[in-house]
């Protein structure tokens, strides 16, 4: 055994503090892999941007906001498009948000354990995979003609609404299961009813993350094509719905800017086309950032 | 040994009442001489003609049919403080839950035997779980205040629990009596999360004298907190026990000897199911003055846990 003079001691020490050989290469190397998938995602975004930036641009107008579908290309404006998605949008997250919320908070909160709420789960999650074009047929069967409410801004508002609830309520739930047991804990042992937990700590709580979900779902909806085609939304209209009336007939931008990629003008598909889908991106962007500043002013104040 | 006490060793737990306990010659000839047992015996006027506030008779709680404690008879007397002591796992926490319906929350519980409370059963049909919170208390073991204004922390609990009051006086009473007030009163309206750990669970204690319960329920209040944060709310206990009762759950001793009147030592037994497998549950082993459990306790389990021989 060799003496352990202090010099020995440190010298032992340095080496055993060192990174064995082909750590810090592997570490690297999951690093770099790591920034070249993120570098993939974000790329791809700004290409698919630029390209349709590029392409529509200059094409983006004031009277391409303020007029009404043409047949001259010259002439095209998306206003009953954009009335009509704005007018959809609001409806939507009207239906959608407090349905949404509300089964998810009974989920989590109230529901018993037994099997009629674990197949309710099991539901739900499948319905967020079912193809938005069957929830289109759904909307068109019941609403259109079993309820004969015709094809209105209801029925499309509806039938928007319910494909993108399986995704609010499974959102809503995962950040109502991220609030600490504790909280609800506290409250209830202060004498609150499990209602005013639920309603005064528990959802203020959970609510910068409901909002995050519910933007999404929203974000997904406002360019869903197919549903809101097979429900009878009209591609040209000479009127807004702006005020509203939920029983008129409604456009969209999406079925609009589909209609106009499929005409055989060369002007419609490379000039009006992507000045639509310019518009489009632009009241989704301005659609976000408006739940954005909701939602951190809700986490704020908490 | 009279015959109570015999009968306390034979079934393995205390029904004596405090009056028949307060034997002379235990108090003069404790036979434990630690710190612990000197610090149990240091200035106790533990009110031999207190009311009793909970009345256990034989109560098991189980988990999904698995007993986590079971055959708990004991009396809790009104304005004392009794500690809960024993190793971990032991069901200390599940006993206290049980006593103001928080196990409620867990759907696999179930209680057997009776809890009364002042004569009242906790578990009879009609008891809203709601109001049996309200009149008794919880401090929980991590300080959980609400993410919201000092000021909001003690409101809640009076507006959910629609009381009549003025809010800055019922403000300040409250952190007064859990002797936060000169800490925070210049910051009422700022976020109850910026506190320390200390002031948050004090501020925990202060929300639940709020509603004005009778009986506060703690759940090793002072786990996660250094000494000078944990005296201060052990004084803060000892000035509370004028107007409540108090029952801790305590790991430790030191806190157990120094600030209850009465402590009940519960430990894991191990026994076996029919299929030959081992099944935990907590019993209480014994329950009594603090100055007995720690000077001179009647069972040898006691004995070894107190005097650090176990757990």
């Amino acid at each position: 055994m060799a003496v352990s003079t202090p010099e020995r001691i440190s010298r032992d020490a340095v080496q055993a503090l060192q990174a064995p050989p082909g750590r810090n290469r592997s570490e690297r190397a999951f690093k770099m892999v790591l920034l070249v998938t993120t570098g993939i995602a974000v790329v791809m975004l700004v290409v698919l941007l630029l390209d349709i930036l590029v392409d529509g641009v200059a094409f983006v107008t004031g009277q391409r906001l303020l007029q009404y579908s043409s047949r001259f290309p010259d002439q095209f404006g998306f206003r009953s498009g954009i009335t009509g998605t704005l007018s959809l949008m609001v409806l939507v997250a009207l239906l959608s948000f407090p349905i949404g919320v509300g089964a998810a908070t009974y989920f989590e909160e109230f529901a018993p354990q037994n099997w009629f709420t674990r197949l309710a789960e099991a539901n739900i999650s499948n319905l967020a995979g079912v193809p938005s074009v069957v929830y289109g047929l759904l909307g068109a069967g019941v609403f259109v003609y079993f309820f004969s409410l015709g094809r209105s801004l209801i029925v499309g508002a509806i039938t928007l609404s319910l494909l993108i609830l399986p995704v609010i309520i499974v959102a809503s739930r995962e950040s109502l299961r991220a609030v600490p047991r504790t909280l609800r804990e506290a409250g209830l042992g202060l004498g609150a009813t499990p209602l005013q937990v639920t309603w005064r700590q528990v959802l203020p709580q959970a609510l910068p993350g409901i909002l995050t979900g519910t933007i999404l779902a929203l974000s997904r909806a406002i360019g869903e094509t197919a549903p809101i085609l097979v429900v009878g939304a009209l591609f040209s209209r000479r009127a807004d719905n702006v005020p509203w009336d939920i029983n008129d007939a409604f456009s969209a931008l999406p079925i609009q800017i589909y209609n106009l990629v499929s005409r055989p003008q060369q002007e419609f598909q490379a000039q009006v086309a992507p000045a639509g889908i310019i518009i489009l991106l632009v009241l989704l962007l301005l659609m976000n950032s408006i739940a954005i500043i909701l939602r951190n002013r809700s986490s704020r104040s908490n | 040994m009279d015959q109570q006490h015999e009968q306390a060793r034979v079934d393995g737990h205390a029904r004596t009442p405090v009056a028949t306990i307060a034997d002379e010659h235990r108090r003069n000839g404790a036979r434990l001489d630690s710190d612990l047992a000197r610090q149990a015996a240091a200035g106790r006027t533990v009110r031999d003609d207190a009311a009793v506030v909970f009345d256990l008779d034989d109560v098991t709680v189980s988990y999904a049919g698995f007993p986590a404690i079971r055959n708990v008879s004991m009396q809790v007397r009104e304005r004392m403080i009794t500690a809960l002591i024993g190793p971990s796992g032991c069901g200390k926490t599940t006993l206290l839950r049980t006593l103001n319906r928080m196990n409620d929350l867990i759907p696999s519980a179930s209680v057997e035997g009776t809890v009364r409370y002042k004569g009242a059963d906790l578990y009879a049909r009609h008891v809203d779980p709601v109001e049996v919170r309200r009149r008794i208390g919880m401090v929980f073991q991590k300080a959980n205040p609400f993410p919201k204004s000092i000021r909001d922390n003690i409101l809640f609990g009076p507006k959910a629990t629609g009381m009549t009051f003025d809010a800055d006086d019922l403000v300040e009473k409250s952190l007064r009596g859990a002797a936060l007030w000169d800490e925070v009163k210049d910051k009422l309206d700022s976020s109850a999360l910026g506190l320390s750990g200390g002031q948050q669970q004090r501020l925990c204690i202060a929300r639940a004298i709020a509603v004005e319960p009778d009986t506060i329920l703690m759940d090793e209040p002072c786990s996660a907190l250094d000494p000078i944060a944990t005296g201060a709310i052990e004084n803060l206990m000892r000035e509370l026990r004028e107007h409540y009762t108090i029952i801790i759950v305590t790991h430790n001793m030191q806190q157990a000897a120094r600030a209850s009147d009465m402590t009940a030592f519960v430990t894991t037994e191990v026994s076996h199911d029919e299929d030959g497998r081992d099944r935990r549950s907590g019993r209480l082993i014994e329950y009594d003055r603090t100055e007995v459990i720690f000077g001179d306790p009647r069972d040898t389990r006691t004995e070894d846990y107190v005097s650090g021989r176990f757990g």
